[in-house]
């Protein structure tokens, strides 16, 4: 069968949507059972048993890390929702005639870009107590900034167009325009650049919890299993450093690469190419 | 000349009277954040003391940490004390916060420009060598590169780094910024310098990436423009096209993204230093944040956003500085 290459992108883009749902179902289908290893077993090598190896309590680290990846993923894709509904709200506030609210807005989006974000998740981190949901707010809460800024741009740009000018001049209402000119429009854009924040998110959520700040050690999180691994790295434990971050990196990569697809198809220019 | 250094002394002030706003709400937030925190501060510094306190102790601490008053009046006493300097005393390590501060920050500053400089010089060279090549097996190599290196996570990559250099190969030192039980008046230049090479090589692959391809886009740009084309037509080499015309288009916007970098750099410090248990700001946030030293962690939190806003400031005086186009309109 010979594909053409939107095919073929299409093609792909299944591919990496469903080898990432897999991975999520099957941290959630893992049993806590399976997780819970026996001090017999600990530190073993990587083996046909245990093809990740066993951390220094035992546990199997093949399934600690799915099911750390799945948690991770859950968290990414709910903060990245809600902060990509943050960037919506503001990036389309932006269509308001109100230079007051304009010049507000573009200063919440400076002073949000002048803390670090991971100290800045740091602080939302321990004003909620730590655990999941000063996880979940505080990477929700810095992720909105950039796709914001580029729905504003988008926005200040279609505003000045002649049709949107035109529209207005015959008594077309603002929310008419909203969503006859501007939403389908920002519609794409928009979809791209929550995908795009999606692997931001995971990476977060890794690199917060691996400093210490996400759920109960006891939850396997997969910054928590790479910190674990901190400690028994001069012990010779390669595997527990090597592989989870491994797993990691691969999927942060098709979620780029989902992201990055998802533009070449949404936009004319390049879906043909 | 003159009037040149009056616009641009102008711009100064008005960026410094925007960078004070920007910290004053920062403060604002910061403390906010932690006042609505659901740790008792009080709690966590008898923790962090380590010994038993008996009820009046307990009430006298209380009292220090102010307890009973309105958070606004407490904000308020917070900062008439950090407009005198005067930071507060750290509970984790019983020492002012300033001087904790300003001593780890030239532990942080040495290893962040580390990184800022190679990321910045490196990035910048790749960026062109692949502009120049483009759609050449080089370009496509460098440039997934690049994609890979820009979505590692640094801690992991600090990771590998640590097991590949000092545990596999005992090359480096496993951590810290000087040799175990030397006084720090006694650690040589190189030794210092043995001991930053791992978290700064961590930090800076974080953001090179990045560098290199946006160096990369900008100067394809550059070179399919008209002006490149008549050049070329000229029988100008490749070199000299990269000279004169390359370099001056992109320096600028490389230059600007750098220092608007400072913020990643100081966010990917906290997983670097951790990494390697380097004493710097970015692993005493962590250190503050997870054993709830209130003091610490307001103020590095204050400081990496002054940090962070200096760039901002260079970057946004840098375009009024070099860009010859609006140095030409302040004539």
């Amino acid at each position: 069968m010979k594909m053409n290459h939107r095919k073929l992108l299409l093609f792909c883009f299944a591919g990496s949507l469903l080898l990432l749902l897999v991975i999520c179902l099957l941290g959630l289908l893992i049993p806590e059972s399976a997780v819970s290893g026996s001090f017999l077993e600990a530190r073993q090598a990587p083996s046909w048993e245990h093809p990740f190896g066993t951390d220094a309590m035992g546990r199997d680290l093949f399934l600690r890390t799915l099911k750390g990846l799945s948690t991770s993923m859950m968290v990414g894709l709910a903060a990245s929702l809600i902060s990509a509904f943050i960037a919506l709200l503001v990036g389309v506030a932006t269509v308001l005639p109100s230079r007051l609210l304009d010049s507000c807005i573009r200063w919440i989006i400076d002073l949000f870009m002048s803390i670090p974000h991971t100290v800045l998740i740091i602080l939302i981190s321990f004003s909620l107590g730590r655990g999941l949901k000063g996880l979940l707010v505080g990477i929700a809460a810095t992720h909105w900034c950039s796709l914001a800024r580029l729905v504003r741009a988008e926005v200040l740009q279609l505003r000045n167009q002649h049709y949107v000018a035109v529209s207005r001049r015959l008594g077309k209402s603002g929310s008419w325009i909203l969503r006859h000119h501007l939403l389908p429009h920002l519609a794409p854009h928009f979809l791209v650049g929550m995908v795009l924040l999606f692997p931001h998110a995971i990476l977060h959520e890794a690199s917060v919890s691996f400093l210490g700040f996400g759920m109960p050690p006891e939850q396997p999180a997969i910054g928590m299993i790479l910190s674990e691994s901190l400690q028994y790295i001069s012990a010779g434990m390669w595997w527990s450093a090597l592989f989870p971050g491994l797993l990691l990196v691969l999927i942060v990569l098709l979620f780029d690469r989902l992201g990055e697809n998802l533009r070449k198809q949404l936009d004319p220019y390049s879906a043909q190419e | 000349m003159k009037n040149l250094l009056l616009r641009l002394s102008g711009r100064f002030f008005l960026q410094l009277l925007k960078m004070l706003a920007l910290l004053l709400a920062v403060s604002i937030i910061a403390f906010a954040l932690i006042s609505a925190s659901p740790i008792d501060p009080v709690q966590q510094y008898i923790l962090n003391l380590g010994t038993a306190v008996s009820p009046e102790q307990r009430a006298e601490i209380a009292e220090y940490w102010e307890q009973d008053t309105p958070p606004l009046t407490r904000y308020l006493s917070w900062l008439s004390h950090l407009l005198r300097g005067d930071l507060g005393e750290s509970s984790l390590y019983r020492r002012p916060v300033a001087e904790i501060i300003g001593e780890r920050f030239w532990n942080s500053i040495s290893l962040m420009l580390c990184a800022w400089l190679f990321a910045g010089l490196i990035g910048f060279s790749l960026g062109c060598l692949m502009a120049m090549n483009e759609g050449k097996w080089a370009d496509r190599f460098l440039k997934r590169l690049c994609y890979v290196l820009s979505a590692l996570p640094s801690f992991w990559l600090g990771l590998v780094l640590l097991l590949l250099f000092s545990v596999w190969l005992p090359i480096f030192p496993i951590g810290f910024s000087g040799p175990i039980g030397m006084l720090s008046e006694n650690i040589s230049f190189w030794q210092r310098l043995h001991h930053l090479f791992l978290p700064a090589l961590t930090l800076s692959l974080l953001s090179f990436g990045n560098v290199a391809l946006h160096t990369r886009e900008k100067l394809i740009d550059v070179l399919h423009s008209d002006y490149v084309l008549f050049a070329r037509a000229r029988a100008a080499g490749k070199w000299k096209i990269l000279q004169r015309h390359g370099l001056r288009n992109i320096l600028l916007p490389a230059l600007t993204l750098q220092f608007s970098s400072f913020a990643e750099l100081f966010g990917g410090s906290v997983l670097a230093e951790t990494v390697f248990s380097f004493p710097g700001l970015g692993s005493a946030v962590a250190a503050a944040g997870l054993n709830s030293d209130v003091p610490l962690l307001l103020g590095i939190s204050l400081f990496s956003a002054l940090f962070v806003s200096v760039g901002n400031m260079i970057a946004e005086l840098l375009y009024g500085l070099v860009d010859p186009r609006i140095r030409e309109a302040a004539r």
